[in-house]
């Protein structure tokens, strides 16, 4: 078993409301000093084998054509852990 | 002799049934497709009616682009039969890349639901043609992921070639870039736009006016003349 996570993020440039919204609620619950909060999507993703580079291709293909929409947003595959077994 | 007009319902769409009866009020005949059914039944033309297909759960249209119909409508697209894509239908053009740019949260965060001036940019589309440039037309607008965004590149090259088709008037609804409400592709085969024409097709209902009609009643008179 393995665990990939796939973050995705709105491009830079892309004006992003829901973050904005988190952001202007944040002097109100006392936190201060965070200048600016933008809101993304985390995927966990379990995989029943160990994650060779043709099996992390093939996700970084997943991220690219499903998960993430590249004409608005990045997105960045990370192999979590690698364990074997349970 | 009329022409075929299909409907996809997938998981979630709302306005399958108004979109159906649009076209058979226009004069055509309307074709239910089915989102698991690769065949389109020999339809001429294909609409992707409004809602929230897949629940919009991943990203509005990012499920349903993926579907077996699907398939077979971005290969005839692309071939040149005519796509309409309403609301969540837009949404589905953009995410199969029939059409450029995305569609985001409208930018105050609130869903929309009421009618809205739209100017008819692009007359000369498969499905504007019984409008005329710079017409004003008002049907209804209802929707939570209505922004239109692309980059700076692509929003130029879109003016420059005509291929924005709508542009909200009086008010910008939602934050769409330049005020875009829908655009063709450079064929004008294929359309996408976030109001609703297919609620006003009726005096009795929606706007009380039948502004919307002039899009189911282009494409009939393209594809019998055809």
């Amino acid at each position: 078993m393995a665990r990939v996570v796939v973050d995705v993020m709105l491009k830079p440039e892309i004006l992003d409301p829901q973050g904005q919204a988190v952001q202007r609620a944040l002097p109100r619950l006392g936190f201060k000093g965070i200048t600016d909060v933008r809101q993304g999507k985390r995927f966990e993703l379990e995989v029943e084998e160990p994650v060779d580079d043709a099996a992390l291709a093939r996700i970084n293909e997943l991220a690219e054509t499903f998960l993430a929409n590249t004409v608005i947003e990045d997105f960045t595959v990370k192999v979590e852990s690698q364990e074997a077994g349970k | 002799m009329t022409a075929r007009i299909g409907v996809v319902t997938f998981p979630g769409t709302l306005d399958d049934q108004d979109s159906l009866r649009a076209v058979r009020i226009a004069g055509a005949e309307p074709v239910s497709l089915w989102h698991r059914d690769k065949d389109l039944h020999q339809v001429d033309a294909v609409v992707l009616a409004g809602g929230f297909s897949y629940g919009d759960y991943l990203r509005a249209g990012a499920i349903s682009r993926f579907s077996p119909v699907m398939e077979t409508i971005i290969e005839q697209a692309k071939a040149g039969m005519p796509v309409l894509g309403i609301c969540n239908g837009f949404q589905i053009l953009t995410e199969a890349h029939l059409l450029p740019g995305a569609m985001l949260r409208n930018n105050h965060l609130h869903f929309i639901c009421r009618d809205q001036k739209l100017k008819v940019e692009n007359a000369e589309t498969a499905w504007t043609s019984d409008y005329a440039s710079g017409q004003e037309i008002s049907v209804p607008l209802k929707n939570m992921d209505g922004r239109y965004v692309a980059d700076e590149h692509t929003l130029d090259e879109l003016e420059a070639e005509g291929r924005v088709a709508f542009r909200y008037l009086d008010t910008n609804p939602n934050g769409s870039l330049r005020d875009i409400a829908g655009i063709t592709n450079a064929a004008g085969n294929v359309v996408g736009l976030m109001p609703h024409p297919e609620h006003a097709v009726e005096p009795l209902i929606g706007t009380g006016r039948t502004d919307g009609l002039g899009f189911f009643t282009s494409i009939l008179k393209k594809l019998v003349n055809a």
